[in-house]
């Protein structure tokens, strides 16, 4: 990137400088005229008496006169503003194209950073680089060339008048120039050293903030939140002791600027007086000058404006370029570059000498010689810190060794691009990062190289939107990629369309064992029934046939209750009881119904206001006698308590007055607090006793007034139970099952899960339950799924590219030996004919591979056949041995 | 059996007996009700332990051997209103045999740490378990004893069947 801050803008923007350049000078002309029109219009229409006059040939009276040069000044507005306007619309285009452009170059270079950098630089500074220092710079793009011309213009144009007036008072005017352009700069330097630091310092806090949020759990584990205030409010003292100082150094600048500004009308009313008073100046003369010099303070102030501002946008740009330049930054070509034909990688991979050296010259891998069959099993064993992972990640071409070269076939691996290497090579690590978005968008990450089909566009508003786009993109220097175009590379999957990609999605998923999970997920996921009607009529039929197969076998009856319109559900809360449906939305929250107008309205309409006052009240004894005494922090209140912690104390109270006075006696606030409790009571897990046959018939009756009277706003907040009808607000299983697994029998869930899936198995329902898996999304950064789940689903995605070579760097360490084993097998097996590394962690597990390199020290101590490695006596017996 | 019947069976329990009556209400609260039939299994020999159990109605039988939960020896039976699955949490260890329901049985489920709490925090349930452990370790003792006295007389058995066996190794 360009060194300078100017040099940058020049690069990228000459010709729109030039412009803007033109374009000021342009105006000067009208601006001028918009000062000289009204003199003329007061001097020689509105003061004059020659009358009429001839003008381009025509002849005009003096009112038509005064007409004429007032639409003339009228005109010129427009003009000076239509400039005006035109200049700052194009500077600020100038200044976002510029900015756009400055972020993408900074953000590519961010993806060309040898890894190893990104120790060195945090994530917190490399998001506030780009995103929050860049933006002043925007500002200053447009007005780099075309501010200082503009008022250097005007001050110039005033200083010629002066001199033409009176050579002597124009030099007192620029007199102190000389001292200005000699101290300011000076001061300035002290301002850009401070301005310095706090772009350091703020990186810094955002470096730590970013730091706390990750390290949140040691924060809390360990009682430090008051240290990190601590450290946090020092650094932000820090800043703010930097930018007061700069504050004070600013306007004592400008203090001392406008001192001296004042100090030459100064000379002037002293020399200029003495002079008229000796005659050698006239009157008339000095009140120019002295007008002309209230002018030219104006753009003198102007300019010295631009000098701090200029000083600060270099400086942040200085700072910013500066972090982007690291060394051993990837070449542009190895990202961009992209051969015709994509080189298959095989042959034999010749490693010699390879050396990578780290921050202060510690060898990871020292001199490591070596080479295999690129279509081997070849697994990389050695203790932690022997420099095997390193290598796996040499080998994927994540790291660029320091010393020695490494061939595969006929190809030097260093050089390839990777438009190469990120197809032909598949990597896994245990850190195995997802991107927020569905399994399948994950899954298909690593066929996106390169737009392949163009989206189409049927709209020609949609045509020009994306021309324009293009356009725009070109003018900021960005890639015109388009990122809603049709990215997967179906044939680098061995398939020919979507159809097939998805059945090999099923494959891959099936050999990392993870197709159970996606199908338990996709269960869990609730489907659009206006989008997908016939999924939801099918999910339809899967109800009735599960609810057939329930009281066809008593056994299996007996684990789920039903939704049943006329019954009350003992596994149901009472909530769930009244509302009978799933809420939409907070309308209907489950945990506040109590506290909802209309309910307590459908309550009082079903006669059933005293008896849930009733039942809260019996409710709030137990419940204030068993929790009364344990401590407010005891996690039995958050476990099993009706009342939290903090209501204990006031509920006491209420039991109390109640006792006293009778519920009758309670006051409106104290009746809704009782009246709340009782919905979150499911009788069939309580046992309390306090739901009696009536109270149950009754509820079973306000269930319908809920339902018959709900205004038509509330409507859409709920979705009501129906047999017949698809529950849109439901997961596809709750959809299925239409009831409740009862309480208290433990396998119900196990024998009930198996019979939801013989069932959907007997209406071919899987694939499309798998599809609806494969659409949910697995959170910021895979955060929905466990660790063991995300290598499963980074190692998928790598079977799905068909690499030539699949380099797995711990890949599967959250899972248990045997089902890493199973695992490793069925990627064989998916392999075949390819090459496989696998970085081990246990030398047991070396007998399923063809060759064996050891590790130690950063140099390869064996390089053989597992056959012949794994004899009794042999390395690879004393390695298992000693795990 | 709901909430009241709950708090008098756990009333019946010696370690409970010394108990404060909130507290009792309490852990009756927070426990589990749950059912079996007639074969089911509670828990595994291996499992790690999560509760402790008592008996409402039926029988359950105690295994030992068998892998997968199939029962080759029944080493006792336990009926109303016995505790157990207590041991393997106070040792916080696997289960040491397998439960299995003979017929419908109903019990009730108490979380471990709720158990392990309520012991701690009251010495007089403290009190409660080291007897009820001592009466275990008494009974244990007399049956090893008895088993020892067993082994021993089979010892003599096989002792005195010795000077046959050379006849019978003789080759002809």
């Amino acid at each position: 990137m360009e060194p300078s801050l100017f040099r940058y803008i020049f690069r990228y923007s000459r010709p729109q400088q030039i412009l803007l350049l033109i374009f000021t000078a342009a105006s000067f002309p009208f601006l001028y005229l918009t000062l000289e029109l009204p003199k003329i219009i007061i001097n020689k229409a509105i003061a004059s008496s020659e009358f009429p006059r001839t003008f381009f040939g025509f002849t005009f009276e003096q009112v038509e006169y005064l007409l004429l040069l007032c639409f003339a000044f009228l005109g010129l507005v427009l003009v000076n503003g239509g400039f005006k306007y035109w200049i700052n619309v194009f500077k600020g285009q100038l200044g976002e194209r510029m900015l756009r452009r400055l972020r993408y170059q900074l953000y590519s270079r961010v993806l060309r950073f040898p890894l190893p950098q990104f120790r060195r630089v945090s994530q917190g500074e490399i998001i506030a680089m780009i995103t929050t220092e860049g933006e002043p710079l925007g500002g200053f793009f447009g007005d780099a060339f075309a501010w200082p011309a503009f008022q250097g213009g005007t001050l110039l144009t005033i200083l010629t008048f002066m001199f033409v007036q009176d050579w002597i008072l124009g030099l007192a005017a620029i007199a102190l120039y000389p001292i200005q352009i000699y101290v300011i700069p000076k001061l300035q330097r002290r301002v850009n050293a401070l301005a310095k630091e706090r772009v350091r310092t703020v990186r810094k806090l955002s470096e730590r903030i970013g730091e706390s949020v990750t390290g949140i759990q040691e924060i809390h584990a360990n009682d430090t939140s008051e240290l990190e205030r601590a450290d946090f409010a020092n650094r932000v003292g820090r800043i703010y002791d930097i930018r007061y100082k700069i504050y004070r150094l600013k306007f004592f600048i400008k203090f001392l600027n406008n001192f001296l500004a004042q100090l030459t009308p100064f000379f002037f009313y002293s020399i200029g007086g003495y002079l008229v008073i000796t005659s050698d100046l006239t009157f008339g003369a000095l009140v120019a000058i002295l007008a002309a010099y209230k002018d030219l303070s104006g753009p003198w102030k102007e300019l010295l404006r631009y000098y701090q501002m200029k000083e600060d946008a270099r400086i942040k740009y200085e700072q910013l370029v500066e972090q982007f330049q690291p060394a051993g930054i990837l070449d542009e070509e190895l990202q961009s570059e992209e051969p015709e034909d994509i080189p298959d990688l095989e042959g034999t991979v010749i490693a010699t000498n390879l050396v990578l050296e780290e921050e202060g010259g510690i060898k990871v891998v020292d001199g490591a010689t070596f080479s295999f069959d690129a279509r081997e099993r070849t697994a990389i064993l050695g203790a932690s810190g022997a420099g095997r992972s390193a290598l796996a990640r040499i080998l994927a071409r994540l790291l660029i060794p320091t010393g020695g070269t490494i061939r595969i076939g006929g190809h030097n691996l260093l050089a390839l691009p990777q438009s190469v290497t990120g197809r032909r090579i598949a990597y896994v690590d245990e850190n195995a990062f997802l991107f927020a978005g569905t399994v399948l968008d994950n899954l298909f990450y690593g066929l996106k190289h390169r737009p392949l089909r163009a989206a189409e566009l049927i709209e020609d508003e949609a045509r020009k939107a994306r021309n324009r786009y293009v356009s725009e993109a070109r003018a900021s220097g960005n890639t015109i990629s388009d990122f809603d175009a049709d990215w997967v590379d179906y044939e680098s999957a061995g398939v020919s369309n979507p159809e097939e990609l998805r059945e090999r999605v099923i494959e891959v998923l099936r050999v990392v064992e993870f197709d159970d999970a996606i199908y338990r997920m996709g269960l869990q996921s609730t489907s659009d029934p206006v989008a997908r009607p016939d999924l939801a009529g099918r999910i339809l039929e899967a109800r009735e046939v599960l609810h057939k197969r329930l009281n066809a076998d008593e056994n299996l009856s007996r684990l789920v209750e039903p939704f049943e319109e006329d019954r009350y559900n003992e596994n149901l809360s009472v909530a769930e009881n009244l509302l009978f449906g799933t809420p939409i939305g907070d309308a209907f929250d489950l945990d506040r119904l109590g506290e909802n107008a209309y309910v307590l309205e459908v309550l009082e309409k079903a006669g059933l206001t005293r008896k849930i006052l009733e039942t809260g009240g019996s409710l709030a004894g137990i419940m204030v006698e068993l929790f009364q005494d344990l401590p407010a922090d005891h996690e039995y209140f958050e476990r099993f308590s009706f009342i939290s912690a903090d209501e204990i104390t006031e509920f006491q109270h209420v039991v109390r007055r109640t006792e006293s006075a009778g519920l009758d006696g309670l006051e409106q606030a104290e009746r809704s607090m009782l009246m709340s409790l009782p919905f979150k009571l499911i009788p069939a897990r309580h046992r309390l006793g306090l739901i009696d046959d009536d109270l149950r018939d009754r509820l079973r009756k306000a269930r319908k007034v809920f339902e018959d009277n709900l205004p038509a706003s509330l409507r859409p907040s709920v979705a009501f139970f129906d047999r017949s009808e698809y529950n849109a607000a439901a997961s596809v299983q709750d959809n299925i099952l239409f009831g409740r697994l009862v309480y208290g029998r433990q396998q119900s869930e196990q024998m009930v899960g198996a019979l939801i899936s013989e069932v959907v198995d007997s209406l071919d329902l899987r694939r499309s339950i798998l599809d609806l898996g494969l659409n949910a999304s697995v959170g910021i950064g895979g955060g929905r799924l466990t660790v063991g789940q995300r290598q499963r689903l980074a190692l998928a995605r790598c079977l799905l590219k068909c690499p030539d070579i699949l380099v797995v760097n711990g890949g599967l360490s959250a899972l248990a030996p045997a089902t890493q084993t199973s695992i490793m097998k069925g990627v064989f097996d998916e392999l075949a004919g390819r090459g496989v590394i696998w970085v081990l962690n246990r030398a047991d597990q070396a007998r399923f591979f063809d060759r064996a390199l050891i590790m130690e020290g950063g140099r390869i101590r064996e390089n053989g056949r597992v056959s012949e490695l794994d004899q009794p006596g042999g390395v690879l017996e004393r390695m298992a041995a000693a795990e | 059996m709901d909430f009241n019947e709950a708090v008098q069976v756990l009333r019946r329990i010696p370690i409970f007996s010394k108990l404060d009556p909130a507290k009792l209400k309490l852990l009756a609260f927070a426990s589990d009700y749950l059912t079996y039939d007639d074969g089911e299994v509670l828990f595994k020999e291996g499992d790690l332990p999560d509760s402790a159990y008592i008996v409402d109605e039926g029988e359950v039988i105690i295994c030992a051997g068998g892998d997968d939960g199939t029962c080759d020896v029944v080493v006792g039976t336990l009926g109303r209103h016995d505790l157990f699955g207590e041991m393997a949490i106070f040792r916080n260890a696997p289960r040491v045999a397998t439960i299995r329901a003979r017929g419908p049985v109903s019990v009730m489920r108490i979380d471990g740490d709720m158990f392990i709490r309520l012991v701690t925090e009251n010495p007089d349930t403290a009190l409660g378990v080291m007897r009820m452990l001592s009466d275990k370790i008494a009974r244990t003792t007399e049956r090893f004893e008895l088993v020892e006295e067993q082994v021993r007389s089979m010892q003599s058995v096989a002792d005195s069947a010795h000077p046959c066996a050379p006849a019978r190794i003789e080759k002809p």
